[in-house]
């Protein structure tokens, strides 16, 4: 799982659940590759991220330096910042561990890079 | 062939063999890229803009590696373990979850410029479990899936229909969770390229987009009277008729002789008063 989907995924469907965000991560296995760099679709994809949110995946896969503090301002142009973005939200992979819903505790194990999100019968 | 749904629920049903056939079927591939071709058609997403899109029933990332050729960025979900290992093991770009569309869509509001979802659908119509009420379910999944699309974005399900009241129920519970839009078919007149496609707009109520192949699809069976069709067998008009002059004079506009204008008493017997 890449981080820009972390940063997407809310477990709001669980029942009594009403933010269900930022889900956090326990990293037990995590990989590094090389994705193309498409610096159109980053320039499109920050406005919609949870900068904080970000921040503190970032902070849980123990990534902390790849990333600014703040989001800057005209970072359209600022390819450099618009790299390390890419990084973190495309390169980053988390292959095991889990997530964990900060309402409940509830936690989503991740097996083989793919969320388990199904939820039992009496969750939803 | 009886409808798969009625086999197994999906989780069962798309079991390893069943997840085989998708990478090495050719038939299967070929048509579910084409149908995710025109659901990303019928999508209008702004031209040449990677976007964000979601892939609901994205099984081995067929449909994926279409939006992936166009440029995009996509999540897929899927309940079948065994699809989105196939899918894994294709190395798609795209990112899987695994999830239950009946469950809700679990991302946050405003997340998607566009939705797609191959045949899918149709197997949320359908009570596996004593708990699913289906129509419960397809109300979570539609009024989910309207919130995490961000404004005047679009989802396009293509799916399989058992029957008109299937068809109702979807839309139904979809116009519900707050979407415009509605079924587009392609194809109305052939029993296999025949297509449907759910086509939900967020922003406001739009004409729906055009159906393919039919334009020569007419409503009736057409009519030409019979002194008409007796003319057209005869080719040219009776000499010196109203007809007659009124053809001889277009002829003759048309290679750009003085021609009076055609009024009333053109071509009208002269009085015997003359």
């Amino acid at each position: 799982m890449k981080l820009l989907t972390h940063n997407m995924l809310s477990s709001k469907c669980l029942k009594n659940v009403n933010v269900g965000y930022p889900l956090s991560i326990k990293v037990e296995e995590m990989i590094t590759s090389v994705v193309d760099f498409n610096p159109e679709f980053i320039a499109r994809i920050i406005p919609k991220l949870e900068w904080n949110a970000l921040k503190q995946a970032v902070n849980e896969v123990g990534k902390d330096s790849c990333l600014p503090n703040n989001l800057i301002e005209n970072f359209e142009n600022d390819e450099d910042f618009l790299k390390k973005v890419h990084h973190v939200l495309l390169e980053i992979e988390i292959v095991n561990g889990c997530l964990v819903c900060p309402e409940t505790g509830r936690s989503f194990p991740i097996n083989n890079g793919i969320p388990n999100m199904l939820l039992n019968e009496d969750e939803v | 062939m009886s409808r798969p749904e009625y086999l197994a629920p999906p989780e069962i049903f798309y079991n390893e063999e069943e997840a085989r056939k998708y990478t090495h079927n050719s038939r299967i591939i070929e048509i579910q890229e084409q149908m995710c071709e025109r659901a990303v058609e019928l999508l209008a997403l702004p031209e040449n803009q990677p976007c964000y899109l979601l892939d609901l029933g994205c099984g081995s990332g067929l449909s994926g590696s279409v939006l992936e050729e166009q440029g995009h960025v996509w999540v897929g979900v899927d309940i079948s373990k065994s699809m989105l290992d196939v899918a894994t093991e294709r190395e798609v770009e795209g990112d899987l979850l695994l999830g239950d569309m009946g469950q809700g869509c679990p991302f946050r509001a405003g997340t998607f410029d566009g939705a797609v979802s191959i045949s899918a659908l149709q197997w949320l119509c359908n009570a596996d479990k004593t708990s699913h009420k289906p129509v419960k379910r397809l109300y979570k999944f539609f009024s989910t899936l309207y919130a995490c699309l961000s404004r005047s974005a679009r989802a396009v399900l293509q799916f399989y229909p058992e029957n008109s009241d299937q068809m109702e129920l979807l839309t139904q519970q979809a116009m519900k969770a707050g979407f415009y839009g509605g079924v587009v078919v392609d194809y109305p007149n052939s029993t296999k390229a025949k297509k449907f496609f759910l086509v939900l707009m967020t922003g406001g109520n739009m004409a729906l987009p055009k159906a393919l192949g039919t334009e020569t699809a007419s409503t009736g069976v057409s009519y030409i009277s019979r002194q008409e069709r007796l003319k057209n067998i005869r080719g040219k008009s009776l000499k010196k008729s109203r007809d007659w002059i009124l053809e001889k004079k277009e002829r003759r506009r048309r290679q750009g002789k003085e021609v009076r204008a055609d009024s009333r008493y053109t071509g009208r017997k002269r009085s015997g008063r003359f």
